[in-house]
């Protein structure tokens, strides 16, 4: 299945990168990109998608903030917060909201082992 | 300080290494939780601009009025400078409050003081140019860190000066620690040959991340 996947990143090179290793892993995913939180909850709003990856640290509203959005308007979506900045909190709070903490920089392994797991979810509740 | 004055780096080469310094400070922000006990490190999306050495005596005089601490390290490699982590003297001993926790006697405190914010320097400056060196795959020897007192202008103007001239890569961060308002600034000084050996290698990571070549940038770029 292709899913709709969301990358939020205040930086562009972050998103070229992630856009790289989303060509090599799911070349037919459709990618939607956006620069911050209030881009991406509008993007999310317009048009539903599968799979969010958010960075932490941005201007404005962080990630795990957007998550918390993201996840209030889809209960089902997979969520990942991406970071450098594994501290406890922000970890556990990632988990809480239902998110998958992913280290920053973002290798393609950690990548596909988080779609995977997606995709298993959306196998055993259909979107 | 939103514009950069110097217009030596490309915009996608400004966010690239926008982006190592915000992945370096975000992983000393999670050593400097340990240092502290646990307690959370919060940071603000550092802001990078490239100016001259002027220029920076001048952001810096904006925005503080009052007497500065530094700790300053050199860093030799491909790429040489100094880097340095400047906030306001009145935030020097709550950062060390923080970090030896909250049982010392100020006199304690303040006998620590040099050594601690020696400590903290050195985790900050180290884990940003740690992963800006690991990121560009380079090595960078870094100095003991050392602790400088002063108005700001003084920092900016350590001997002995760079023959060809240098450029002040400025990066502004909020950093809170557990309700202790603690703000700090990182600058790195660099000289000319410096700035062109890290625009080359600035492309070539922005190729191995992107798969593109920051020349000739793809169509969704």
């Amino acid at each position: 299945m292709a899913y709709k996947i969301l990358v939020v990143d205040d930086s562009k090179l972050a998103r070229m990168a992630v856009a790289k290793a989303l060509n090599t892993l799911r070349p037919d995913w459709t990618r939607l990109e956006a620069t911050n939180s209030d881009e991406a909850v509008a993007l999310a709003r317009q048009s539903p998608v599968d799979v969010a990856l958010l960075d932490f640290n941005m201007p404005g509203r962080d990630g795990l903030a957007l998550a918390a959005e993201i996840r209030a308007l889809d209960p089902n979506i997979a969520l990942a917060v991406v970071s450098a900045n594994a501290q406890q909190e922000i970890v556990d709070r990632a988990h809480q909201i239902g998110a998958t903490f992913l280290a920053k920089p973002l290798t393609e392994a950690d990548l596909n082992a988080f779609l995977v797991r997606a995709e298993d979810q959306f196998k055993a509740a259909p979107r | 300080m939103n514009t950069a004055s110097l217009t030596v780096l490309t915009e996608l080469q400004l966010d690239a290494l926008t982006e190592l310094v915000n992945i370096g400070v975000s992983r000393a922000a999670a050593s400097l939780r340990e240092m502290i006990g646990r307690q959370q490190v919060i940071l603000s999306v550092p802001n990078v601009v490239l100016v001259d050495r002027q220029e920076a005596v001048e952001l810096l005089r904006q925005q503080e009025s009052k007497r500065l601490v530094a700790v300053h390290q050199v860093f030799e490699g491909d790429i040489t400078g100094r880097a340095l982590l400047i906030f306001p003297e009145t935030n020097s001993l709550e950062l060390v409050r923080a970090v030896t926790g909250g049982e010392l006697s100020l006199e304690d405190i303040m006998e620590l003081e040099q050594e601690a914010l020696a400590e903290t320097g050195n985790i900050i400056l180290n884990g940003c140019l740690a992963t800006i060196a690991n990121m560009l795959q380079r090595s960078l020897r870094m100095s003991l860190p050392e602790v400088l007192r002063g108005e700001g202008p003084e920092f900016f103007q350590l001997d002995p000066p760079p023959e060809a001239g240098d450029v002040v890569l400025f990066l502004y961060i909020n950093f809170a620690v557990h309700e202790r308002d603690i703000r700090g600034y990182i600058a790195m000084l660099m000289d000319m040959p410096s700035l062109s050996a890290l625009k080359v290698l600035l492309d070539e990571f922005i190729e191995r991340e992107t798969g593109s070549s920051p020349a000739q940038p793809d169509a969704d770029a």
